[in-house]
């Protein structure tokens, strides 16, 4: 088949298979938090309430999308675009399988951590663009919380970077042939995992929008399809946080029996759900406590796993 | 390849004169984030896509933030605005047109004199970039990590002096009683950018 066309057909699969996915992990996680709570959630739209994404997305449509008076409008505009626009790029380079990969690039993780640099800047200007001090207190810590979060995330990542002696995802997975980088790479493996919540502002790290505090935080002000678009940004993360952490630690497309693509699904679901545990088990920290932490305790877990990974490497190699 | 990186050395000058004559100070802050990855752009089409990534991961994703981050604390309405436009007279570019037009001059006579473009160099991927770091300018890197040391015990020690500081005020204010769920707040809001 033509090339150009194969990999036009890619990138809409992805593209639809992912937005559609993230919409209907709202449904997923109301469903399964309900059952972890001893509810039934959301079940009379369709069958097994399936339909209740459809008929939500019907009313936000139709909601009025106001813009305060007081706002700083084309800021207000962009904020809930620049998360969506950054997610959906990082996909580009991750590679689900060894056919359903759009680009294929030896700076990819870099490309990944760029992108997700960028993405802080969708909450911290929605924030300051709504002009509300609840918002710009929201966007203050979520800017704070990612910025600080993000420096260990990186460092997490490189000790799968010197196994593999690449930054291409492609050659990580294919790194992971005898065994999943879980494995020799736990500790790198659980920060990243920590990183990776509180870059997407999951609970328990979701004190940007504390709604106990900040009424929603830094997207109080929104309405309509762009709190919409904030919405379908989280999820996304969420998806790409998964695919990621199977990508790097647990061998990607790689397994016995079963087609790549079905592999890579079900790890990617099997990380979903335990994020979505995590937002039904754990309590909300303080800010202070959530920045000390990441500070005082993962930033030297992180240099320390750095450390012993690479001269690990560099003992095996002599 | 060349037609990407015209268009981008385009975008980041006119990113880079938007920057420049922005009233409102986040408008420019994004402009010059725009200019940025524009620069980043035009650094993959010469060849460098490590460097893209660091001017991405580092200018544009750390640095800028921080940037936008400072100036919403500060909260800069409309007065900041009107400021600008007063000191944002004609006769204010004068002294930097005439820079710049040394510079384009200099550019356009080296141009003209190389006759063609230069060729389109070899990719440097990351692992000549880390051999060069580690290699050859490895004391370069070693004194760049004295300095941002240097910082980071700085910057500490003047946050830890000032948070010190402040527990003693807000200890004293509970002790007497006055104020004390005003000071609350006003420590718990004040905490992120300290601990940032």
């Amino acid at each position: 088949m033509n090339p150009v066309l194969l990999k036009i057909i890619v990138l809409l699969g992805i593209l639809i298979v992912v937005l559609t996915l993230a919409s209907g992990l709202i449904w997923l996680e109301r469903r399964l938090l309900a059952l972890w709570q001893d509810r039934y959630g959301p079940n009379r739209v369709g069958p097994f309430g399936l339909l209740q994404v459809l008929a939500d997305m019907i009313k936000i449509f139709f909601k009025e999308d106001w813009i305060p008076p007081f706002a700083d409008k084309p800021v207000f505009v962009l904020a809930p675009a620049i998360i969506v626009i950054t997610v959906l790029l990082t996909f580009a380079v991750v590679p689900f399988t060894p056919l359903v990969q759009i680009a294929d690039t030896n700076i990819a993780l870099l490309f990944f951590l760029g992108m997700s640099s960028l993405g802080v800047y969708s909450v911290v200007l929605g924030g300051w663009a709504s002009n509300n001090k609840y918002s710009l207190l929201g966007g203050m810590r979520a800017a704070s919380q990612m910025l600080s979060y993000e420096v260990f995330m990186g460092l997490a990542m490189m000790g799968t970077v010197m196994l593999a002696g690449s930054f291409s995802m492609r050659a990580i997975v294919e790194a992971q042939r005898h065994m999943w980088f879980v494995v020799p790479q736990f500790l790198g493996f659980v920060l990243f995992l920590i990183a990776g919540i509180a870059e997407t502002r999951r609970l328990p790290f979701d004190l940007p929008e504390a709604e106990s505090e900040l009424v929603a935080g830094f997207h109080s002000e929104y309405s309509g399809m762009k709190f919409g678009m904030f919405f379908v940004g989280e999820y996304l993360g969420v998806i790409l946080i998964s695919v990621l952490l199977s990508v790097l630690y647990f061998g990607g497309w790689q397994g016995p029996f079963l087609p790549p693509i079905v592999w890579i699904v079900l790890k990617t679901l099997f990380f979903i759900c335990f994020f979505i545990l995590l937002r039904a088990a754990m309590p909300r920290p303080r800010f202070d406590q959530l920045m000390s932490w990441g500070w005082k305790w993962m930033l030297p877990l992180s240099l320390l796993n750095l450390a012993v990974t690479g001269a690990v490497v560099l003992a095996m190699r002599r | 390849m060349e037609a990407i990186f015209y268009i981008a050395a385009i975008v980041a000058v006119l990113a880079t004169v938007l920057t420049v004559t922005r009233l409102n100070p986040v408008h420019a802050l994004l402009y010059l984030t725009v200019s940025l990855l524009a620069v980043a752009v035009v650094f993959y089409t010469l060849g460098a896509p490590f460097m893209a990534a660091l001017e991405v991961v580092i200018y544009a994703g750390a640095i800028m933030v921080l940037f936008v981050f400072v100036v919403m604390l500060l909260n800069l309405g409309r007065h900041t605005v009107d400021l600008e436009r007063s000191w944002l007279s004609p006769g204010a570019f004068v002294g930097p047109a005439i820079l710049a037009a040394i510079l384009v001059g200099e550019v356009s006579y080296l141009l003209a004199r190389s006759g063609t473009l230069t060729p389109p160099v070899a990719e440097v991927g990351p692992h000549q970039v880390a051999l060069a770091l580690y290699g050859p300018y490895l004391l370069g890197v070693e004194l760049a990590s004295f300095l941002l040391l240097g910082a980071l015990v700085g910057a500490y020690h003047v946050g830890s002096r000032r948070a010190q500081g402040r527990t003693t005020v807000g200890s004293r204010s509970d002790r007497t009683g006055l104020a004390s769920g005003g000071d609350l707040v006003r420590t718990g809001a004040d905490r992120p950018s300290g601990a940032a």
